[in-house]
């Protein structure tokens, strides 16, 4: 049981490239905290640090207060959950998890305790006496994760833990993984690419990209007030969307029509330097059939007409793709996501908009619809910097605030 | 691959195997036949003998020049393997797990003592042993050995060390291993495999070197089988010493057979399987 804390920790390899810049993170004892990224933002390059295996560049780690910058791994006291599950193929489950406490030097009567205990608590015990070859994915994932938790560690490092297994049994790990972290209450800096894990699981989540920290905080706080564009496109599933926004006299002139700014927002504009050329993002649930909602609701909000691609019916909800006419939003955010997610090259005409509106919608495929939208949970963003112009003091507070 | 086997397809791959199999194991046969033969038909050409004589093996036996050199090749191999084997391990783990200045270069080195032709080294080798006195002794063939097989013990072992997942040596680092206890306890069961299969190359390499025995070896304190059997002659110098040679011929190959099978055994596939996710 201790606290974390990354003090300005940088990494840069031999080669010249820096793979981590000055991360500033402090985590609390017993806290779960996700760092969470696209590939090669830093985030295992950060847990392999805190886990003595990479060596830092620069900057200290404090481990319950007390500097580890050059201590070893094994004088650490903490546990690592690899992606690989990395057991002993040539132990048995028993032999697998007794390793660490056998390392330690315990006496062979309070090794077989543990190892029993900690197989009871992961319904590994039928299995002890099997080795790795003969277990499924999700028995090896829970075989390592006992090898982790047999000592009683002062932290558990978790890298990617879940991502090789289907994604039934993922959805039913992570439940798992949430359990066991509650209920043994050991801090736990866990490592995932999948924003949905990062959103399920933590008590804080760390979006990393670039070897930077973009923001530090609890889930829904990350996606109700992303500080930038990286963080509002890479939170969300559908992600949100964005489109180009050109500022003209008093509104922006978007392809959803004009969208009228508040006093807050044409603030930031009056400068010499504001940008001309904005970035609008809005998430899928905060459009809405323009049939089903109030008058009340409706003056919030805009209107608009666009024909209907594709209708993905959730049961609970409707999935409405959309094709909207002119200029596509461009930002290096933006194309490190697409990147990420392996649609770079996945380029239609226009922009593509998806929006999720009442199951009771009657939408069809190729009509044309009428869309209402919620101009209160606007996001803008400056192209250039990704900072979002929307936040106020941590809050995003839409277009049309004063 | 789904292949599917006609028959005629498994009868011409049948002979084909057989041929093969004939003209590597005949004269293998041949010799064997020829050191039970007697003297008088043992130019007959006949493949079965017509008396069976242990006589041969009797002889070669009886001199204590075939004994002695016979324990002479199997201490020395023996040695000179280990030692190869436990070198060439640590050299191949790091070569495959680190970065470090001058690790093309040690591998290019290597390779290069591999290529160089021995038979140039061996007068220069003569001299040098003579002056140091090693020559004509154990040591004198062992460093050789030693020399000539760790490319080969290198080479072998760092392609079974690269195949072994580093989340293994990371996960017994954060279990609490050293990386002396990493390696013993976790990686090197893994390279069991590996191991086996270098001991067994770098044993038929020094066992069957004729090169540096002959000419590094002057009597019986070194002399090992190859050049013993070389030094037979029969007991006048009109007999035919070709009898006693096929038996110590047939002889030195037991050890070998048994070598190879015993390792062999532990040469199993798929140890590391199960390990991580594949």
């Amino acid at each position: 049981m201790a606290d974390i804390v990354l003090d300005k920790v940088s990494k840069r390899f031999p080669d010249g490239t820096t793979a981590v810049r000055g991360v500033d993170l402090e985590i609390a004892d017993g806290e779960f905290v996700i760092l969470v990224g696209p590939s090669g933002c830093g985030k295992s390059t950060t847990l392999n640090m805190i886990a003595g295996l990479e060596d830092i560049s620069s900057g200290e780690l404090r481990i319950a207060g007390q500097r580890v910058n050059d201590k070893a791994p094994r004088d650490r006291d903490i546990a690592m959950v690899f992606q690989s599950y990395a057991l002993y193929p040539n132990m048995t489950v028993r032999e697998n998890m007794a390793f660490p406490l056998r390392l330690a030097k315990l006496d062979k009567e309070s090794i077989h305790q543990k190892v029993e205990e900690a197989a009871k608590v992961l319904e590994l015990t039928p299995l002890l006496d099997r080795k790795p070859a003969n277990l499924s994915g999700g028995q090896r994932q829970r075989v390592a994760m006992g090898r982790a938790i047999v000592r009683q560690p002062k932290a558990f490092l978790m890298d990617e833990p879940l991502s090789n297994l289907d994604a039934k049994l993922r959805v039913q790990m992570r439940t798992v993984v949430s359990r066991l972290q509650k209920q043994l209450g050991t801090t736990t800096v866990y490592v995932t690419h999948d924003q949905t894990e990062a959103m399920t699981l933590g008590d804080r989540v760390v979006i990393m990209r670039g070897g930077a920290v973009q923001q530090v905080g609890p889930p829904q706080e990350l996606y109700d007030h992303p500080r930038n564009l990286f963080v509002a496109g890479f939170i969300g599933s559908p992600s949100m969307n964005f489109l180009h926004a050109a500022v003209e006299d008093g509104h922006l002139r978007t392809a959803l029509g004009d969208v009228p700014i508040g006093d807050r927002v044409r603030r930031q504009l009056d400068g010499a330097d504001a940008p001309r050329e904005l970035i609008l993002g809005i998430r899928p649930e905060h459009f809405e059939d323009a049939a089903l909602i109030d008058d009340e609701t409706r003056r919030r909000g805009l209107e608009f007409d666009a024909p209907v691609d594709i209708v993905e019916s959730m049961g609970s909800d409707k999935y409405v793709y959309f094709t909207v006419e002119g200029e596509r939003a461009s930002a290096a955010e933006l194309e490190e996501l697409a990147a990420d997610a392996g649609a770079a090259d996945f380029t239609g005409t226009g922009s593509s908009l998806v929006t999720r509106l009442s199951a009771e919608s009657p939408v069809r495929e190729g009509e044309s619809r009428r869309v209402w939208f919620n101009l209160e949970k606007i996001h803008l963003f400056d192209p250039s910097t990704g900072r979002n112009l929307t936040l106020h003091e941590g809050r995003a507070s839409g277009a049309l605030a004063d | 691959m789904a292949v599917e086997t006609t028959t005629r397809a498994k009868v011409r791959w049948g002979l084909l195997d057989v041929i093969v199999v004939v003209f590597a194991l005949v004269p293998v046969l041949w010799i064997a036949s020829l050191s039970f033969k007697t003297p008088a038909t043992l130019t007959d050409g006949k493949f079965w003998p017509r008396e069976w004589t242990l006589d041969n093996y009797r002889t070669i036996f009886d001199t204590d020049q075939f004994v002695r050199a016979l324990v002479n090749s199997i201490g020395i191999a023996l040695i000179a393997t280990l030692i190869a084997v436990v070198l060439g391990a640590m050299a191949a783990y790091a070569i495959s797990r680190l970065d470090f200045p001058g690790k093309k270069l040690l591998v290019g080195v290597s390779l290069l003592i591999a290529m160089f032709p021995q038979v140039s080294l061996v007068s220069p080798l003569f001299e040098i042993e003579r002056q140091l006195g090693l020559f004509d002794t154990w040591p004198g063939l062992i460093l050789p050995y030693i020399t000539f097989a760790l490319p080969l013990a290198i080479y072998t072992l760092s392609a079974f060390f690269k195949q072994i997942p580093w989340d293994l040596e990371k996960a017994a680092k954060m279990d609490g291993a050293t990386q002396g206890q990493a390696f013993r306890r976790v990686i090197a069961p893994l390279a069991a495999p590996g191991l086996f299969t270098t001991a067994i190359l770098v044993f038929i390499f020094c066992w069957n070197d004729f090169l540096f025995a002959i000419t590094l070896t002057s009597t019986e304190r070194a002399r090992t089988v190859p050049v013993a059997l070389s030094f037979f002659t029969g007991e006048s110098q009109f007999e035919d010493p070709t009898g006693a040679i096929c038996a110590a011929a047939v002889v030195i190959t037991i050890p070998i057979i048994l070598f190879v099978l015993f390792f062999q055994r532990r040469i199993v596939s798929g140890l590391t399987s199960g390990a991580v996710k594949g």
